[in-house]
């Protein structure tokens, strides 16, 4: 049977982990390699990668940091920040990325998405959006949330599904951060009109989340976070056993 | 030594590494010469049957493994390198393949329920049926491996090694004599997978 997929964020700037990691017994947290290898040990489905680095030797360094993970760890990898053409991709995938993960290039240039799935397939292409409520609407962000588009989020998704995406993550900027449970009605919204994969973003704060969003959303295919999972405030070993306590698939 | 057949589909840096990993030595390669040498084939690839068949065939290096499987060299097709094996794939079209497991590569489509999503893209569970092939030596049943496609490996019955579920019991991996193809990645299975390509190594 298929299972629901957990999968932690890193963020990378200049070749370290950033927005604090904080574990207990592992010596060097912001080495995105160790930490990698931290979470495969322990059950991670997937890894994210998001580049936040401006410069291009953060670049530079974040792609030898990609290389190094994909020699190691050997679960599927997505990468995504600074994705803007069909170039950016094929820098991520020739360093062992699985799945590129697009959001403002996608939304400044929507045509990236069908060219990079003509060029690497469906299966490659992630479409992350950010969204929020505005006046009772889902609101698509741009510059990692601070800037209102305009666009409705549920249109822009169903577009980039039409055009190749071959997974959606949708993070609420309403939720994420409060840690009071994944934004049930808006990924609710969001499974009702497509037909790829769902990540869950934004919002998990404990086990018992990730539960209801999964019995709650049986549609939602994976679970993201980040914070709760670098503080260690959830063990991705304890939560994989507590979705199965609760009859919910998970690769233990 | 083992040659990872590049024929120009998909990304063969973590297959690479796979190997390296595990202490095999790999090389990734398109050189008849060096195909010849190696003593086990990797055959992957990701995307459409069609453009993959068109450049392997394009490339010669049809013929290579054709005769290097002859020859008793062990061979592994990896997902779309799988679906190669078989005789046809009816992916947008019919299209011929190696010929080297007897069946024909189908859309899971066909045979899974409306609401259940394609591509079959995760972590499934293996089951291996009465005799485990040397291949899962190091597998026991209900072990997880990563999937990625819409298409399955059909009317394959005497071939089948391992299945999976996903609204339907599914071709996981097959095998005829020395000829071995997994539907999943194990490069991408985590030490499940790894485990894989060890034994493959041992065949």
């Amino acid at each position: 049977m298929i299972t629901k997929r957990i999968i932690p964020c890193l963020d990378v700037k200049d070749g370290r982990v950033v927005k604090g990691v904080n574990f207990l017994g592992l010596a060097d947290v912001s080495s995105p390699v160790k930490l990698a290898q931290f979470y495969s040990d322990n059950g991670a489905d997937e890894l994210v990668f998001y580049d936040i680095t401006a410069s291009a030797e953060g670049r530079a360094l974040f792609t030898d940091i990609l290389c190094e993970v994909a020699k190691t760890i050997f679960i599927p990898l997505t990468v995504g920040g600074g994705i803007n053409t069909v170039e950016d991709f094929d820098r991520v995938l020739k360093c062992g990325a699985d799945k590129v993960s697009v959001n403002s290039g996608a939304i400044r240039n929507p045509d990236l998405i069908r060219e990079a799935a003509r060029k690497y397939g469906d299966q490659c292409v992630v479409l992350s959006v950010d969204a929020k409520r505005v006046d009772g609407v889902f609101r698509v962000f741009a510059k990692g949330g601070r800037e209102n588009t305009g666009m409705d989020a549920i249109e822009w998704i169903k577009r980039g599904v039409d055009a190749g995406t071959g997974e959606i993550v949708l993070n609420s900027i309403d939720t994420d951060g409060v840690k009071q449970g994944f934004d049930l009605e808006m990924l609710d919204a969001v499974c009702r009109v497509v037909d790829v994969p769902v990540i869950a973003s934004g919002g998990a704060g404990c086990k018992e989340d990730f539960v209801t969003l999964f019995q709650t959303l049986p549609k939602v295919d994976a679970g993201l976070a980040a914070s709760i999972f670098h503080f260690g405030e959830v063990s991705i070993a304890d939560l994989k056993q507590t979705l199965v306590q609760n009859g919910i698939p998970a690769r233990i | 030594m083992i040659a990872i057949i590049d024929y120009g589909v998909g990304n063969l840096f973590s297959l690479a590494s796979s190997f390296a990993f595990i202490g095999e030595e790999a090389v990734v390669t398109a050189s008849e010469a060096e195909i010849a040498r190696a003593d086990r084939l990797i055959l992957p690839g990701v995307g459409a049957f069609e453009d993959a068949a068109k450049k392997l065939r394009a490339s010669g290096l049809d013929r290579v493994i054709l005769r290097e499987v002859q020859n008793g060299k062990a061979l592994l097709g990896i997902c779309l390198g799988m679906q190669l094996l078989f005789e046809k794939s009816y992916e947008y079209g019919e299209h011929e393949g190696l010929g080297l497991i007897q069946g024909s590569v189908k859309p899971i489509r066909d045979v899974i329920q409306e609401d259940l999503k394609v591509p079959h893209i995760g972590w499934n569970s293996l089951r291996f049926g009465n005799e485990k092939s040397p291949l899962f030596r190091y597998l026991k049943e209900g072990d997880f491996v990563y999937f990625v496609h819409s298409y399955y490996g059909a009317d394959c019955d005497g071939s089948v090694i391992a299945t999976t579920e996903y609204g339907a019991t599914l071709t996981a991996a097959v095998a005829n004599q020395n000829v071995y193809g997994t539907q999943f990645h194990p490069e991408k299975s985590g030490s499940v997978g790894l485990s894989i390509l060890r034994a493959f190594c041992e065949l």
